[in-house]
């Protein structure tokens, strides 16, 4: 489902005489249907830059990154938009809204987007903020007035609103209590029972064990120094 | 006449400028030619864009009648018939079936023309779109490609501000279903006179503009499906000679304001009381029937 | 699927002074492009030259017309070129006086579009106008009150509405934002958001604001001294700037 094949990147950094420097060589990973990968490696090393390029929200130099039947490096933007759409699903650390939206329309925009009926859309939505236990006083509020962790479960309200067949999962359960966790945990583990494909990022072991079926040191993918 | 000015006082070169640009008006009804309009012995506003018309169209055996406000007696009407008389020596007159050539000030004569006729009006501002666009190169352009769309949104505003369309005079029409055209201030009232037998030429001096309606063309008042057109009518018969559907004017008789409506077309009142119509006449009408 | 419109090698110049050259892309139905850059960058003489304002020195703007398939707006005759800018194309400037008549009232304004293009019933004119003030959350008691009374931010709405009530497919802002207060900037880009999904609208926003760009905008063409350095997705050229300018931008943006 989701096919790293020899991708490498760097950053130009032009305000510094352009200097290159180069954070990934040669990554290869195979993400197969049901399947979750957790990423790991200290601080730096670029998990989450892996993860963006996944999405194409980072530029990839060399290689290919194919989810379903789609190369993201060589792809026009209109087809990754409409693959961000139907088929990756990405959850970030941060919520990141357009003010005055209230929560449930933040939640069923993602079904509203692939052309899931209003009313359905909004009924599945309760169903996951009721799940993550957001009060239902706060579902016509705009989240950006929540807590630190009610963001992030109003976050991953929406990035399992619609059922993403490849997902990428950063730092999912950071910020987030033990009964909220396992509450996230689970979500997980459905999500790979419909056999979705998932690259994960979890700083917590005990969670990383429990959901990922192997995991991926990216430090391996750091060029060396010269 | 005196023999000091050329024939109708404009020189024969202008005159066949003036004529070229009716010439063109008639080709295109509707459509503002513009022209080259000249010094007149009359300030601008006082009609001298009617008076160049008149003066080129004149010939000798022409009679002419000239009308303000449908009267012939008013101090502009007769200080223009006394300039023909003096620098073109035509026949003047009051009665309208003997005129050959009227000019008017914002009315149409109540009595029906003939293809032998020719109507003058004089136009203050030739624009129908002027107050909503004020751009000359605008309203050209809108001209040109048939854009009127401006034109409903003046009645639009009409209608939302005081539930009717108030426009009582120099209310727009469509010629002939291409150009809408400002027929000069004339009362709505008049508007469905304009498909008429005699020849109808439109003077603005000071815009500089002429346009015309040929005889039988097609004049329809712009208005909304839901909102018609309405003339608005007569609410009572003149005073003097009982026209039931005519033009009136209202007259103050005394300071108690005691009013009484006459025909305001002068010409046509007279007719009528020579026939034997008799109107409450003599006695001024005690309520106000308005 | 075919590009909504096709934009190839326009160029313009102001005798020898340049405002843009060889600007290409194309435009689906739904996508939202912006166009950044500062002052003299060459993005409005380029919105300018999209929208029919200017005539551009070299190129093509192909827009799929419903009625003829593809043409060439650059070259379409002027009453065509006015016809769709009045039908399936809007256009909201910056300053609302002048996408707006101010002597008229809101719905006069708003019903303008639908007089031009032949409605003739009064009563279906103004409650159509009445709806879309309503969409862009102008209540219904101003809608006899001029655009003069109005504050800018109800300004700019109500120029929106005048654009749409047509049911253009392409609208093209010019800074839609600029001038607005903070708070009043995002009731706006919210509501155009709101539009430009629900009625399937494809958009050219041109700024020099980043953060509505972010917020409109599906991709994104970033102008320097009348040339396009960048472009891409828009999340993609925020967060992984490749050229020199580019970088320069994002990271003068002020952090609140």
């Amino acid at each position: 489902m989701i096919n790293i094949e020899n991708v490498s990147k760097n950053f130009v950094l032009h305000n510094q005489n352009s200097v290159t420097i180069p954070v990934m060589e040669n990554a290869n990973l195979l993400v197969k249907a049901g399947e979750c990968v957790g990423l790991t490696g200290s601080s730096g090393t670029g998990k989450s830059t892996l993860m963006r390029m996944v999405y194409g929200n980072y530029l990839t130099q060399a290689g290919k990154i194919v989810v379903g039947d789609l190369d993201i490096v060589t792809a026009l933007p209109r087809e990754i938009l409409n693959l961000r759409r139907d088929t990756l699903g990405y959850v970030s650390q941060f919520l990141r809204v357009v003010p005055r939206v209230p929560t449930l329309d933040v939640v069923s925009e993602p079904m509203l987007a692939v052309g899931v009926e209003r009313e359905a859309a909004h009924a599945r939505a309760r169903m996951l903020l009721t799940k993550l236990r957001i009060p239902e006083r706060l579902w016509s509020l705009s989240p950006l007035t929540f807590s630190g962790g009610e963001q992030q479960r109003v976050n991953i309200a929406r990035g399992f609103a619609h059922e993403y067949p490849a997902m990428l999962l950063d730092e999912p359960t950071a910020s987030l209590d033990g009964e909220n966790r396992e509450i996230v945990l689970s979500l997980i583990e459905e999500a790979k029972d419909r056999g979705a494909a998932i690259i994960g990022i979890f700083h917590d072991e005990a969670a990383r064990n429990r959901v990922c079926d192997r995991e991926v040191d990216v430090s391996t993918y750091t060029p060396k120094a010269a | 006449m005196s023999t000091e000015y050329n024939f109708a006082y404009l020189d024969e070169q202008t005159k066949r400028m003036i004529r070229r640009a009716l010439l063109k008006g008639v080709a295109i009804p509707g459509y503002q030619v513009p022209f080259a309009s000249r010094e007149m012995p009359m300030p601008y506003g006082w009609g001298t864009g009617g008076v160049q018309v008149s003066a080129a169209c004149l010939v000798p055996d022409d009679t002419l009648k000239v009308i303000d406000q449908g009267a012939d007696d008013t101090t502009n009407a007769v200080s223009i018939r006394k300039f023909f008389e003096k620098t073109a020596g035509v026949e003047v007159t009051e009665e309208t079936a003997e005129a050959t050539v009227i000019q008017t000030r914002h009315r149409i004569p109540e009595r029906d023309l003939t293809e032998n006729q020719i109507l003058v009006y004089q136009v203050p501002i030739p624009e129908p779109l002027r107050f909503l666009e004020p751009r000359e190169t605008e309203t050209r352009k809108m001209h040109a490609l048939e854009e009127y769309g401006l034109m409903h949104v003046k009645l639009y505003e009409d209608i939302a501000r005081h539930g009717h369309i108030a426009t009582s005079y120099a209310y727009p029409v469509k010629i002939e279903g291409r150009y809408v055209m400002d027929p000069s201030p004339i009362p709505k009232f008049d508007n469905p006179k304009m498909e008429m037998a005699a020849l109808q030429l439109f003077g603005a001096g000071r815009e500089q503009r002429i346009y015309a309606v040929p005889p039988y063309t097609k004049v329809v008042s712009l208005d909304f499906e839901d909102h018609p057109f309405e003339r608005g009518g007569a609410q009572q018969a003149c005073g003097l000679c009982d026209a039931q559907d005519a033009y009136l004017d209202e007259v103050i008789m005394d300071d108690a304001g005691t009013r009484m409506f006459v025909c305001s077309d002068t010409d046509f009142c007279r007719e009528r009381r020579e026939a034997g119509h008799i109107g409450e006449m003599g006695m001024p009408i005690t309520e106000d029937a308005a | 699927m075919t590009p909504l419109l096709k934009v190839e090698n326009i160029s313009k110049y102001y005798g020898n002074r340049l405002g843009c050259r060889d600007v290409n892309f194309d435009l689906y139905p739904g996508e939202v492009l912006g166009i950044v850059g500062e002052s003299g960058s060459g993005k409005s003489t380029l919105l300018n030259c999209l929208a029919g304002h200017q005539e551009p020195d070299t190129g093509e703007v192909v827009f799929d017309t419903r009625v003829e398939g593809l043409k060439d707006t650059v070259t379409m005759s002027e009453p065509e070129r006015r016809m769709l800018s009045r039908t399936d194309w809007a256009f909201v400037h910056q300053n609302p006086r002048d996408g707006l008549r101010m002597s008229v009232s809101a719905g006069g304004n708003v019903g303008e579009r639908l007089m031009a293009v032949g409605a003739r019933h009064y009563g279906d004119i103004r409650s159509t106008a009445i709806d879309w003030l309503d969409k862009v959350e102008i209540s219904d008691d101003r809608t006899d009150d001029r655009p003069s009374e109005f504050s800018g931010g109800m300004q700019q709405r109500l120029q929106i509405a005048r654009n749409l009530v047509t049911g253009p497919r392409l609208i093209f802002m010019d800074e839609p934002t600029g001038g607005l207060d903070v708070s009043v900037q995002a009731r706006l880009l919210d509501l155009l958001r709101g539009l430009v999904r629900e009625l399937g609208l494809s958009a050219i926003v041109v700024t020099h604001d980043l953060a509505v760009v972010r917020l409109l905008a599906d991709r994104l063409m970033v102008m320097k001294d009348g040339h396009v350095v960048e472009t891409g997705l828009t999340d993609q050229v925020l967060d992984d700037p490749q050229h020199a300018y580019t970088q320069l931008l994002v990271s003068s943006v002020l952090q609140v």
